[in-house]
């Protein structure tokens, strides 16, 4: 039961998190956003019992590509038009 | 108006696939989706690919976890494929930022992320080459272990606007990590029959040192992309003022 319900929560903050990264106005807040669903993701993989896919998703999804992202916005620009 | 309709479809695809979820099984060895009854000689059959790994892996390669007796022994050749696509990426990325390298001014970062970076970076890489190094036994393997070790470089070039890594020894590591799967799936050619078979005994299940090539393609694996994500890192970053 207490597993579902965390599950739900996990599931719904990632839905929140990936609407706003497509949504915001703001790319570095767009990339956070981003970063923290795939965190999100990997708990859920963790529950899921793949913990070596939560190992790569939480590593490459919350951490490399974030700081892909961040280092791009900094050779362009930050603010969408 | 646009924007609340893709909104609201977004949320009837995720409340789908939560519904969806709801259906998810755990593998049941004995049940009847797995296996049916021969109908000549009676007894289980194995229906399924998933059935026979997870039983026979373990004989089969010597290797605990069935994941990695899959991507490194029964489909060896395929992660050799992943691996050039990762290096093709890395080369990619190096030869496009070559040209864009700016010189721009970076803040310091504070004393708490500076200070902290120095103590946590040797567990990171610990961890990550824990998690290579046990890959035949404990979940992991090669490319998440690489992948934790890479953030681990991450993390320092955030702290430290001067940490760069040296691009040779990069470029070194990875081609001799590269050269050393090749050449142990040239070596199965030699003393066995086939490209990447397992030539080397099976030895104690459950030991670090068993599972003949699996760990050794595996730390090379790991090697091979942690240097090419912290090479992509390096090359993001920019140049040395």
């Amino acid at each position: 039961m207490i597993e579902s319900i965390i599950a739900w929560v996990m599931a719904l903050l990632a839905f929140i998190a990936a609407v706003y990264a497509v949504e915001a106005k703001d790319l570095l807040s767009s990339a956070i956003s981003a970063g923290i669903a795939s965190l999100v993701v990997s708990i859920l993989f963790l529950m899921l019992h793949a913990p070596d896919v939560a190992i790569t998703e939480a590593s490459i999804g919350a951490g490399l590509t974030m700081a892909i992202f961040v280092y791009s916005i900094g050779r362009t620009e930050r603010w969408e038009k | 108006m646009r924007r609340m309709a893709g909104i609201v479809l977004a949320a009837l695809l995720f409340a789908c696939i939560m519904y969806a979820f709801t259906f998810v099984k755990t593998y049941d060895y004995n049940s009847s989706d797995y296996y049916y009854t021969d109908p000549i000689e009676g007894g289980k059959v194995n229906e399924t690919v998933t059935g026979h790994y997870i039983e026979n892996t373990k004989n089969e390669t010597g290797a605990i976890n069935a994941v990695t007796a899959i991507v490194v022994e029964y489909r060896g050749f395929d992660t050799l494929g992943e691996v050039t696509v990762l290096f093709t990426a890395s080369t990619g990325v190096s030869m496009l930022l070559y040209s864009l390298h700016q010189r721009r001014k970076r803040r310091e970062a504070n004393l708490i992320l500076k200070e902290g970076s120095k103590i946590v970076l040797p567990f990171i890489l610990l961890t990550g080459a824990y998690i290579f190094i046990h890959g035949h036994l404990t979940p992991g393997g090669g490319f998440p272990g690489g992948s934790v070790i890479a953030s681990g470089f991450l993390l320092m070039m955030v702290a430290y606007p001067k940490y760069f890594l040296k691009e040779s020894r990069v470029s070194i590591t990875e081609s001799v990590a590269g050269m050393i799967f090749v050449l142990i799936g040239m070596l199965g050619l030699v003393f066995a029959s086939y490209f990447l078979e397992n030539f080397l005994s099976l030895g104690d299940v459950g030991r670090l040192f068993s599972a003949g090539i699996i760990p050794i393609i595996y730390i090379a694996i790991g090697f091979k992309v942690g240097a090419e994500l912290s090479g992509i890192m390096n090359n993001l970053k920019g140049v040395e003022e």
